[in-house]
Order: C-alpha cells, then structure tokens, then sequence
C-alpha cells in the first residue's frame, strides 16, 4: 500500500494485536484486571479515532465518542474494582 | 481531509444518519457493560467460576481476526478514496475474516452447549449468550452491509462516487469490531 494512511494503518493494527496478546498473557500471570480494562479501552479509542475516521471527523463527534471511552471505562473500573 | 473539509472542522464518514445508529448503539452496549459490572458484583463467586468455563482461546482467536478485518476495511476505504483497483480484494479479505469469525463462534457456542453450558444454565450463562449473540447479529449484519458494498464495484474493481458508502459500511464494522474489544474483556479476560 503506497500511501502514508496505509503505513499508519498496519502500525494501529499491530499496536491493537500486541496489546490483545499481552492483555490475554498478563490475565495467565494473574495480573491487574483494572490495566485489562484500560487496555481494552485504549483499543477501543485507536480503533475509533484511527480506523474509523474519528481523528478527522468533527470536534463535536469526536468529543463525544471520546467521552463515552472515557465514562463508561471509569464506571467499569468502579464497578469491578472499587 | 479536503481543505474545505477542515475549514469546516472536520470530515463525517460515511452518511449522518449512520452515526445516529451508531450513537444509539454504543449508549446500548454502555448499558449492557455496565449491567453485566453489576450482576458481576452481585453474584461475583458465580460469576468468576462461571466465566473459566469460557475457551479463552477461542476468544483471543477471534479478536485478531477481527482486528485484520478491520485493517482490511481501513485499506479498502483509503483504496476506494485513491480509486485503487485494491479495494475490492481488501473488501473481500475483511468479509473473509468477518466470516471466519462467525464460524469460530459457531463452533465455541455448540462446544458450549455440548458441555450442557446453556442459555439457562445460570444467571452468567444468560448475560454471555445474550451479549454474545446480540454481538454476533451485528457482525451477520455488518457481512450483509460489506457485501452489498462488494457488489457496487464495477467491471474495472472500481467504485466512482462510492466513498460515502464504503466510508459507512466501514464505520459500522469497526463499531462491530470495538464492541468485540470490550466484551472480549469482560466476559474472558477481567
């Protein structure tokens, strides 16, 4: 793929798939559920900014997909963790 | 991004009335994650032996491949933008692997239900098919949108004028891909 979208494209991709691998090996090691969760939810936000065109789309849509990533990983943590 | 696009602030993907959809769903599954949290609390030493019963393995096997069906979908817009001639494949390739994920949860739910792990086997039991199976009518629906996409190419592996329609078509499968990420975490990770 030529252009510099593809290039950054396989690297959000990468990122996503080593972020998968390493939630799914620290959950055998027994580690934190609360990082699991924050992970998953960074992943949520590159695959909402990056892969579906959030990043260029306007403030007001980005806000707010940003604030639901945002909100309902906080009330997630609580509800588990707190 | 045009130029005007950003004089504007910003570019919409796809058509608006999709990211109507779109909002509506995300506020959904909000309150279906949070839901699950709460049983969670509620009943959390069922909860904890119940969710073991899940092949992990065959959940981490789903979440690349969803995750290459979203690259795939990603390349394909920026190839129907370009006009390039790749877009079709790189389409065809996300249906692939959407497909497969389909077949993958085929087999985990009859593996399931083999082991007498069913619908009404307990309250753990009711949350994860039903937000398993609500998932999964999004991805059947999400292959429906990709194909019908599919088929708007010309002879050439050409789609003039069809931005918007890949542009939504992609939305709608990353949203099925992200709601995967979370429910990938809280049913067999957390």
């Amino acid at each position: 793929m030529p252009s510099i979208l593809a290039n950054r494209a396989v690297l959000v991709w990468a990122v996503l798939v080593a972020a998968t691998l390493l939630s799914f090996e620290t959950t055998v090691l027994g580690t934190s559920g609360a990082v699991i969760l924050v992970v998953a939810f960074a992943k949520v936000l590159l695959v909402g900014r990056e892969f579906m065109g959030l990043r260029d789309a306007p403030a007001p849509m980005l806000w707010a997909f940003q604030s639901w990533v945002v909100a309902v990983c906080g009330v997630l943590l609580a509800l588990f963790f707190a | 991004m045009t130029t005007a696009e950003r004089r504007s602030g910003g570019h919409v993907p796809g058509e608006e009335g999709l990211w109507v959809f779109i909002g509506g769903d995300l506020v959904v599954f909000a309150v279906f994650f949070i839901t699950y949290a709460v049983a969670h609390r509620q009943e959390y030493a069922l909860f904890e032996a119940s969710r073991r019963l899940l092949d992990r393995q065959l959940g981490l096997l789903n979440t690349p491949l969803l995750l290459t069906s979203s690259l795939c979908m990603a390349q394909a817009v920026a190839a129907v933008r370009r006009d390039d001639r790749r877009a079709r494949p790189l389409l065809l390739a996300t249906i692939a692997l959407g497909s497969g994920f389909v077949v993958v949860k085929a087999f985990e739910y009859a593996a399931k239900i083999s082991h007498g792990f069913t619908l009404n086997t307990n309250s753990f039991s009711i949350y994860y098919y039903m937000f398993t199976a609500i998932h999964l009518v999004h991805v059947l629906i999400g292959l429906g949108v990709l194909c019908f996409a599919a088929s708007r190419f010309d002879k050439a592996g050409r789609m003039p004028g069809g931005a918007a329609l890949i542009e939504g078509s992609g939305a709608f499968w990353h949203l099925v891909d992200l709601l995967w990420i979370v429910l990938f975490a809280l049913l067999y990770l957390l």
